[in-house]
């Protein structure tokens, strides 16, 4: 099948391409031609008329929940990826803390199968102690060889200070970076940052201090180790400020923020509503500040949603009963393209490497290129559409979202990958 | 006179007149509790249900007792624990006791927010009997009560609030309330239990009982939880007496009378020393009397509200 995507602004700052105006032609899924077409090409071509929308390298998002194995009934490895493709990403890395964790290849297995003939593709991210527990060491290499792209205690940070270091140690040997949740857990479990909000509500704090001690102690053993480390969704000041400092220092420490901690302050907690309860928990103003200046001057590396299904009856509950998460990746272009470049904090380029170059690279992944003869594995986006959020239209199994109704600017229109399509709706074979 | 909510789920944005208006009202009521028949006809018909999801004796039997005198049908409705562990969720029990068309409900509640979260869920005028440790307005609305009978007046007093600030829901309504009706208000105690940005609300910190009682006019003094979570925030009982309990020669040495409050139950011994508790045994117990006015009047006040 031949699909024609007309008048389109080519971007991928990896390739440094930024080409206006232009045609791509994919045939059978892979790119067959760009600028000028081939009158004798668009015979039985399926034209999409684009008009100056922008076609980039497939969006991807490296910290996503999809529950399955354990918690069908709020995500499947199916609906996970289909609410990816309605977000516009077509790659993701899934997290393990499934039930059973992800920590055996069966596991892995299990989930690649399940995804095989999505367009979305999944990379599982294996635990890296058995069960999460943070006792023993996972069989990381088998996982490896089952197709894990990094390790990671997620929900948890990796407990001690000596399997934080094995765990470093043997992931170098791999060549594969460790993913931190970064929380003192004698510090945690608190329900909302502390703040003057914490004591004027009533609500259980967790102090900033909690994050910074862990990112503080996972920044030195990188250090001390050589090996990779990635912050998970990196929410206050003092730890943008580490990470910076580390990265000045050659230290091989990545970060990621979500939409809600760059968009939604700890002031949105003063409804108690459980959908603005996460963890890390919204922090404040200055936190807020202080990652806005790590996005622009690159000390985070990539946005990523911490997409986090629960069901309504876990989640409709009493703030402090309820679990933390929120559901990300059907917002997480829009809030991003609102946020950021409506806002001109980043450039449109910057984004691009954000939400889909820089993700790939700390996970060593394979980028895709705008390129004759290459795979398509390509994101539409239409940075202008002015859209309202509803949750009602999300393909995720889950709808615990704080940002329902929110008006956005910019969307995705469409995403190709793997010879498949997804456009208004519609998953097709191409 | 009316008040300018339908709900009471705090001090915190309440106006001045409102208090005021609560408080004299309760003194009408107040004035009924010493009659031989102690019952009026004014809320007849009305039912009200005493939604306590935490145990609680003297709340509950205060609101219970300012029901019936106000000639309400009350309904207590006691659930130990979460909604968690009763399997049935809080929104699916109130909207149960909706359906039985009652008028108003009364939440304790071990979740700070929970009286909030009733009033988007339920038409009925919602009490705060104590949410987490946010708010108790009823309990600072008859400390105010308690000390403007004792001293005659409010505004312009200093009163310091003393022990575990950090875990008490009758320190933050008492900060709102005092702050409103004009009361320089300071707090004492270990910094463990002092939240960390109460600053910010216009309260001094100090950690010198001495110094509290030479500053002040009035103390309220708080109760220690001596369970198992709350005793990490400071050494031992032993050391909590020593440094911020209240005995009679600390206030002997101190050579001040000093009112002092105390919302009970009274840990003797470890907050307050039992001569000075029986010594303030009238206030204390008064408060305990002025508590049924004080909740005679919020529901009277929110009962015949159009």
């Amino acid at each position: 099948m031949k699909l024609l995507l007309k008048n389109v602004n080519l971007l991928n700052p990896h390739q440094k391409l930024n080409q206006a105006n232009t045609n791509i032609l994919i045939e059978d899924g892979i790119i067959k031609q760009i600028g000028k077409i081939d009158e004798k090409e668009l015979k039985d071509c399926k034209v999409f008329e684009l008009d100056g929308k922008y076609v980039v390298p497939g969006l991807f998002d490296m910290h996503v929940h999809l529950r399955e194995p354990g918690r069908e009934d709020e995500e499947t490895v199916v609906t996970g990826c289909n609410s990816a493709a309605n977000g516009g990403f077509t790659g993701i890395a899934c997290m393990p803390n499934t039930e059973p964790a992800i920590d055996s290849a069966e596991v892995v297995s299990f989930i690649k199968k399940e995804a095989a003939n999505h367009l979305v593709d999944v990379y599982p991210v294996g635990a890296a102690s058995v069960g999460r527990k943070g006792e023993v060491l996972s069989p990381m290499a088998e996982l490896k060889d089952a197709g894990v792209v990094a390790f990671s205690d997620d929900g948890v940070a990796i407990k001690t200070s000596s399997i934080l270091k094995r765990s470093l140690e043997y992931a170098k040997m791999l060549d594969l970076p460790i993913i931190e949740h970064c929380e003192d857990e004698t510090l945690a479990g608190g329900s909302m940052n502390e703040s003057l909000n914490s004591t004027l509500l009533g609500l259980t704090p967790i102090p900033s201090v909690a994050e910074d001690l862990i990112v503080m102690r996972d920044i030195l053993m990188a250090e001390y180790t050589n090996a990779k480390v990635h912050i998970a969704h990196i929410s206050t000041k003092r730890s943008v400020e580490m990470v910076r400092e580390a990265k000045r220092r050659g230290i091989k420490v990545t970060a990621e923020v979500t939409p809600h901690h760059f968009v939604l302050t700890d002031d949105a907690v003063k409804t108690y509503d459980p959908n603005v309860k996460m963890n890390p928990p919204l922090r404040t103003k200055s936190d807020v500040d202080e990652i806005i200046s790590g996005l622009k001057d690159g000390t985070i590396d990539c946005i990523a949603s911490d997409h986090a299904p629960h069901s309504i009856e876990e989640k409709e509950m009493e703030f402090e009963y309820a679990p933390n998460g929120i559901i990300g990746l059907e917002t997480q272009v829009g809030l991003t393209l609102t946020e950021l470049y409506h806002k001109k904090v980043l450039s449109l380029e910057s984004l691009i490497e954000k939400l889909s170059i820089n993700p790939r690279k700390i996970l060593n992944l394979p980028m895709p290129k705008i390129e004759i003869g290459e795979l398509a594995n390509l994101t539409i986006l239409d940075i202008d559409l002015i859209w309202t959020v509803d949750k009602s239209k999300f393909l995720s199994k889950s709808i615990n979202t704080p940002f329902d109704k929110k008006l956005l600017t910019g969307k995705y229109v469409g995403v190709i990958n793997k010879k498949k399509m997804f456009f208004e709706g519609q998953f097709t074979e191409i | 006179m009316a008040l300018s909510n339908r709900h009471l789920l705090g001090l915190k944005d309440v106006p001045k007149e409102d208090i005021q208006l609560i408080l004299d009202t309760a003194t009408t009521f107040r004035e009924i509790l010493e009659r031989p028949i102690k019952k009026v006809p004014t809320l007849q018909g009305k039912t009200v249900v005493n939604l306590f999801y935490e145990s609680s004796t003297r709340t509950r039997i205060s609101f219970e007792l300012a029901e019936k005198r106000l000639s309400a049908d009350s309904i207590n409705f006691g659930i130990s624990g979460s909604s968690v562990s009763k399997g049935e969720s809080l929104k699916d029990t109130v909207k149960n006791i909706e359906a039985m068309k009652v008028d108003m409900i009364v939440v304790r509640h071990s979740a700070a927010g929970v009286p909030l979260m009733l009033t988007k869920i339920s038409e009925a005028n919602v009490i705060n009997a104590g949410d987490g440790i946010h708010e108790h307005p009823t309990q600072a609305l008859l400390d105010m009560y308690s000390i403007r009978e004792k001293l005659g007046k409010i505004a312009g007093l200093k009163i310091c609030i003393v022990g575990d600030v950090a875990h008490s829901r009758v320190a933050l309504s008492n900060i709102y309330g005092l702050k409103t009706m004009g009361v320089k208000v300071s707090v004492c105690g270990p910094s463990t239990m002092i939240p960390r940005y109460l600053n910010e609300l216009g309260v001094e910190v100090i950690h010198d009982i001495d110094e509290a009682i030479q500053e002040n006019d009035v103390l309220n003094v708080l109760r220690i939880q001596l369970e198992r979570k709350a005793r990490e925030y400071f050494p031992s009982i032993r050391e909590y007496s020593r440094y911020f309990g209240i005995d009679k020669q600390r206030l002997e040495k101190n050579g001040k009378d000093i009112l002092i409050l105390h919302p009970g139950p009274i840990n003797r011994g470890v907050e307050l020393s039992s001569d000075v508790a029986d010594g303030n045994s009238q206030i204390i117990l008064q408060q305990v009397t002025n508590g049924v006015a004080i909740r005679m009047a919020v529901l009277y006040l929110l009962g015949t509200l159009n």
